[in-house]
């Protein structure tokens, strides 16, 4: 979708401020969010895609006011509804409804090291070689879905060159739908600054884009 | 650059967060969803074990033996994997080496991908809409603002982490530091020369950062 999160080449949003010695977490509801997204998503109902596109459907005026950690716990509450974890009147209210199933075992401390050891790798078995090589030409397609996608705007249309053929990985815009993992080939492709951004800017720089196969035509 | 330290916009409402999330926690362990003991183990650690302190060991290791740094470059999960180092949000890693003529920087346009096993959890500033928007457009204008002036004929090289690759920039070892143990030198380098926005100085006078 063409939302306010596919900010890349965006200009009015200032500048950039660091803070100095900044803590992992500002407050310990933040911290709260990050384990409980962690623990939750552990169930498996959802995918990294899924919960990403969940934040991008916040709609785009609160996505801009709302911190970091504020959207995730809106997607979070979202999700949970969405997948029967929780009640519309139970996420409302905060009080357990009796009768709802409980799911089980919850995440434990002592799984916690493998849990975040073994990670979630989205890397699948090659089905066939892949249709573009290192140093071929590539044209990022000009799609404009209504759904999750991680292709982004300021690429679409553009012509670059394939950098690194990275192997076969899980396509973001089925998953996040549930409609299949569908895997492909993805693709580092180099894109020349000026033809991202025109002829003014500085001639020998560039950006590096993760495409998938689906993304983009040979020239 | 502004300092942000005093202008916590991005966290101006606590309380009603606090409350929700409370009241969220509360339900999902009540609902047996939940092990809080689970929460406090994640949150430890990332505020405790997991960080920049990773990723230095990583390039440190590389500045030392190049065996090491071939492999890195290569195959930057298994060499990573070699240091004991990977799993969520580092499944699959790149390396990105800077050298005399190349400068790689790393952003996520569309959301706020990290390393997190090499990294730790991004700071706000990287997930921010400022650098999101302008890490691939205005490049150098971003690096000025992190202090960073860049020498024109440098190539710049920005990379968009739009997929589960997550990208560790391998920063240039500082002359004069040839001598220095592998502990030394990871001393040296900081979570902001493993993103891409400053140089690794001679003497750590950056701090925590």
């Amino acid at each position: 979708m063409n939302g306010v999160h596919d900010m890349g080449g965006m200009h009015g949003m200032g500048p950039v401020r660091a803070e100095r010695n900044e803590p992992v977490f500002h407050h310990r509801w933040e911290a709260r969010v990050f384990a409980l997204v962690r623990a939750m998503g552990k169930f498996g109902r959802w995918n990294i895609d899924a919960s990403r596109h969940q934040r991008e459907l916040i709609p785009a005026a609160e996505q801009l006011r709302m911190s970091y950690y504020e959207r995730w716990l809106e997607a979070l509450s979202q999700l949970l509804v969405r997948h029967a974890f929780l009640s519309p009147e139970e996420l409302a209210t905060g009080k357990s409804e009796s009768g709802t199933a409980k799911l089980t075992p919850a995440l434990s401390a002592d799984k916690v090291p493998a849990f975040i050891a073994s990670g979630a790798p989205v890397s699948r078995k090659a089905g066939r070689a892949p249709r573009f090589g290192p140093g071929q030409r590539v044209r990022a397609r000009n799609l404009n879905p209504t759904g999750h996608t991680r292709l982004p705007r300021y690429v679409r249309g553009k012509t670059g060159i394939v950098d690194r053929v990275h192997g076969v990985f899980v396509f973001p815009d089925t998953n996040a739908h549930f409609l299949g993992e569908s895997p492909q080939h993805l693709y580092s492709v180099r894109f020349e600054a000026q033809e991202l951004w025109g002829e003014a800017t500085t001639s020998q720089d560039s950006v590096n884009v993760d495409l998938w196969e689906d993304y983009l035509d040979a020239i | 650059m502004k300092d942000a330290d005093h202008e916590h916009d991005e966290h101006r409402m606590p309380s009603d967060p606090t409350l929700r999330v409370m009241a969220l926690e509360s339900l999902l362990i009540e609902k047996g969803l939940v092990d809080p003991q689970a929460l406090d183990a994640l949150i430890e650690a990332y505020e405790h074990r997991i960080g920049p302190h990773n990723g230095a060991k990583v390039v440190a290791r590389a500045w030392k033996d190049p065996g090491y740094k071939a492999r890195l470059l290569a195959d930057a999960s298994a060499a990573i994997a070699e240091l004991g180092f990977g799993g969520l949000q580092g499944e699959h890693m790149v390396a990105v080496e800077n050298t005399p003529t190349v400068h790689n920087l790393v952003v996520c346009t569309l959301c706020s991908c990290y390393p997190y096993p090499l990294l730790g959890l991004p700071p706000v500033w990287y997930k921010s809409a400022p650098y999101r928007s302008r890490a691939v457009i205005d490049p150098r204008g971003v690096l000025r603002e992190f202090g960073l002036e860049l020498p024109a004929e440098t190539e710049v090289r920005v990379w968009d982490s739009t997929a589960e690759l997550r990208y560790l920039v391998v920063p240039r070892q500082p002359a004069g530091t040839e001598e220095m143990t592998e502990e030394q030198l990871a001393s040296l380098i900081t979570r902001d020369t493993l993103i891409g926005v400053a140089l690794v100085q001679k003497s750590s006078a950056e701090g925590a950062r």
